[in-house]
């Protein structure tokens, strides 16, 4: 197959990494080499390979051993890391990615093509079902040269890019996986990869440290020494880790809302809830259509009409967290601001319950729904109980049960329940993390897809549509017709654009500089004097 | 029943219990009226401090009328306490009752089923119970009943082997009364007192451990409970120390009144151990 010689489209490629710096230096604060950061990690992960466990602690601390090719900013613009340009064929087919020269895996060996390739078509294809849904795509991934990647894709697949972030794919030594079983090779108990840091000890249950690499690709990052990630099990001991100083970072749910508003007020902290753009987690009620009166739209709309998301927001989550306003979080890709839900009207509500013909009874109850509590915590009881008292108003008697977290996800999985409360990540594109929960092939008997069971066929031809356009136009016809569809129909109860706190020392700098935050590698975090 | 009366009235302390105790019970019945309204309503301003708009213990984390929340929750803390008591005497009662009137082998049978009971630590026994039947004011009454049967058990079993062998009991024998009527009428009368004594200060643990419960989330989640109020304001206690401070006094009150009323009880029902410590003191 010889090199493509269709003009190729020049993609967006921006040098926004080394204008971070730049931005330091113009604020007078030039980089300082050396220091240790001491940080939380909660819960303690399981392994710190990417791919074999992909759960949020495991992102956070290998995301500073593992690089993917691209990263992403708060607005989804992609950045280079691996990858150094990129170009996409017209047709929106062929992927060609030159990588940056000269980086080496931690164990000396140089990274090439090769090792590329293998993370994509053999260990996240293997790992990861979120990858390989993907990945499936691929009709033949092929290196021309040692330094360039070329992907062929058997249809257009717009939001392709946002596959190659370190959390999705990050590239793996195949020197060291290839041939031996991904999950069980030894390089998962000692991750080697080409960050800026490499791993250096575990104690379980105590630390987990990680220790500045010294042919990083990047000539005289990273800043830091070393990087110690705590486990401390109790939410009170973390907020008075982080209060006395004895960590500097805290980050996803090491803090928990209610202690967020004393640490704000603390002069030497910081406390941001940016960088989980990529993630966009949204929150809803999650509403099982196969229980009456849940079927008729009406009901749907007034229970929506009778929630104040700004209570739920600014009182349960201390403002960490914005209200949902439509389906699609506003940091994903296609988020249309123009449409939105009714807003909170407990009067329209109860309008709309007597027109869907459900009168009160002697006690003012219409009927009666059960809810199965989100057994994450506090705040998500907090949650259900405010939801209790809201629609009590309008003559909804919610009854609460409670479960345990394996209880509850097989519950929702199974179908078993009448309400309940759910969030999933985004992905940035509503094709990669909007799409499953609405359309109507994937009802499925499994947690995070549609459990709801809500079906429309105009809904899941937009989403179709919106999957397979090539031209992100066209795409964001269909995602705003269908945003606008489900805002009517409210298949699901969106609540809340959920936000992580990264609290952070005002000494620790660049915490968060993309879309990923604490995702991200570190190599040019650094410590102030 | 005066001379009870002057024995129980002696003992100062069980006469505040008492007094409280009343309290509390009037508390839980005109709580729906001193507090018309739902104590899960949203009453006021979340986080509003004692005294101030209104509250007279001010609100929680949700707005809900912290002072409702204590009066409803009497209500159901009293209910479990006494419900679950009850389950309890009815089959410590009639184990023990069983054990201790037959012997042998029943009694071999009875008290090492109950001794299996009192080898498990009652508290995580009440928890996996509650956890298996999930959470609701039932599966609570249920688990303390279990977890608290098997003291009664062993002191009415002492109490029937004691009496058993007196002549008033064998004079019953003989006159060819049946078994159960020897034991309801002749036995079970005279073995009431510590029944009494120990039944007050199980509706104290009932009530505790009905808190605990709810302190950890396995409460019935649609009853305001005082271990409820604790547990929710337990997260905030450094942004706002009423809503769980508030609750914990009841419960502390509520617990030592009923404590005290045993002690009373006690002394009012073994006049001589009572004379003996009123002589030392």
């Amino acid at each position: 197959m010889t090199v493509s010689r269709r003009g190729l489209l020049a993609a967006t490629a921006a040098a926004p990494v080394l204008m971070r710096v730049q931005d330091a230096l113009a604020q007078g604060i030039a980089p300082r080499r050396g220091g240790t950061l001491t940080t939380i990690l909660t819960p303690e992960p399981p392994v710190l390979q990417i791919g074999v466990n992909n759960q949020g602690p495991t992102l956070v601390a290998a995301g500073k051993i593992f690089q993917g090719l691209l990263s992403f900013s708060p607005t989804l613009e992609p950045i280079p890391v691996l990858a150094k340009s990129w170009t996409i064929s017209p047709d929106g087919k062929e992927y060609v990615f030159k990588l940056q020269e000269g980086v080496k895996f931690h164990d000396g060996h140089p990274m090439t093509a090769e090792d590329v390739i293998f993370s994509i078509m053999k260990f996240h294809f293997e790992v990861s079902p979120r990858a390989r849904a993907i990945f499936a795509l691929i009709d033949k991934a092929e290196a021309p040269d040692p330094l360039t990647v070329r992907i062929t894709l058997k249809q257009p697949f717009q939001p392709f890019l946002l596959m190659f972030d370190n959390s999705a794919c990050a590239i793996v030594p195949k020197h060291l996986f290839d041939g031996q079983d991904y999950r069980t090779a030894p390089a998962v108990q000692r991750p080697v990869g080409t960050g800026p840091f490499r791993f250096a000890e575990w104690q379980r249950g105590n630390f987990i440290r990680l220790e500045r690499f010294a042919d990083y690709w990047k000539p005289g990052q990273p800043y830091l020494d070393a990087i110690i990630y705590r486990i401390v099990p109790d939410s009170q001991s973390r907020r008075l880790a982080l209060e006395t100083g004895q960590v500097v970072l805290t980050q996803g749910s090491d803090i928990e809302p209610f202690d967020v508003p004393a640490l704000r007020a603390r002069p030497n902290l910081e406390v941001s809830t940016k960088g989980w753009e990529y993630f966009s987690p949204l929150a809803w009620i999650e509403l099982n259509h196969r229980v009456k009166p849940l079927d008729d739209v009406r009901v749907r709309q007034a229970i929506s009409m009778a929630l104040d998301r700004n209570f739920i927001t600014q009182r349960l989550w201390f403002g960490v967290g914005k209200p949902a306003t439509n389906p699609i979080a506003s940091t994903t890709r296609f988020h249309d601001a123009s449409v939105k839900i009714a807003g909170y009207d407990v009067k329209a509500a109860a309008a709309l319950l007597d027109a869907a013909g459900l009168k009160p009874n002697a006690q003012g109850v219409r009927f009666t729904l059960k809810h199965l509590t989100l057994p994450y915590g506090e705040v998500w009881s907090r949650l259900a109980e405010y939801l209790k008292q809201s629609l009590r108003q309008v003559g909804v008697a919610l009854e609460l049960e409670s479960t345990d977290a394996g209880s509850w996800a097989r519950r929702v999985g199974a179908w078993e329940y009448e309400t309940t409360i759910n969030f999933v990540y985004q992905f940035g594109d509503p094709t990669l993390g909007v799409e499953r929960t609405y359309v109507s092939t994937n009802i499925q008997k499994v947690t995070f897809t549609n459990t709801g069971g809500y079906a429309n066929p105009k809904v899941d031809e937009l989403f179709a549509t919106a999957r397979n356009a090539a031209d992100p136009k066209d795409r964001q016809a269909a995602f705003s017709a269908v945003q606008k569809i489900l805002c009517e129909e409210v298949p699901q109860i969106w609540l809340m654009e959920m936000a992580f706190p990264t609290i952070h020392d005002k000494k620790v700098r660049n915490a968060i500089t993309t879309g990923l935050g604490v995702h991200g590698s570190f190599d040019d975090v650094f410590l102030t004097a | 029943m005066r001379d009870f009366w002057r024995r129980f009235r002696r003992n100062k302390g069980a006469v505040v219990g008492l007094v409280i105790l009343l309290l509390v019970v009037l508390l839980a019945v005109t709580a729906p009226w001193l507090y018309p309204a739902s104590p899960w309503d949203m009453a006021g301003a979340p986080f509003s401090p004692p005294g101030e708009m209104g509250m007279l213990l001010g609100t929680d984390s949700l707005g809900r009328d912290v002072a409702a929340g204590i009066a409803h929750g009497a209500r159901i803390s009293l209910l479990v306490g006494a419900v679950s008591t009850a389950a309890a005497l009815l089959v410590g009662v009639t184990l023990g009752a069983v054990a201790g009137y037959l012997g042998g082998f029943a009694d071999d049978a009875v008290m090492r089923f109950t001794e299996f009971f009192q080898t498990i630590p009652s508290f995580v026994l009440a928890i996996l119970l509650v956890a298996i039947f999930t959470p609701s004011i039932g599966s609570v009454v249920f688990a303390i009943a279990i977890v608290s049967w098997p003291p009664v058990a062993r002191v009415v079993r002492a109490e029937f082997l004691s009496l058993r062998g007196r002549e008033f009991v064998q004079a019953a024998e003989v006159l060819g009364k049946s078994r159960l009527s020897i034991v309801l009428t002749d036995i079970l009368p005279n073995a009431l007192s510590p029944i009494v004594v120990l039944s007050s200060l199980m509706v104290a643990s009932a009530i505790l451990l009905e808190s605990a419960l709810s302190f950890l989330g396995l409460g019935d989640p649609n009853l305001m409970t005082w271990g409820f109020l604790i547990g929710s304001g337990r997260s905030v206690i450094r942004l706002a120390w009423w809503m769980s401070v508030f609750p914990g006094i009841a419960i502390f009150l509520t617990v030592l009144a009923l404590n005290l009323v045993g002690e009373g009880l006690s002394d009012a029902l073994n006049p001589r151990l009572a004379r003996q410590r009123g002589g030392a003191a």
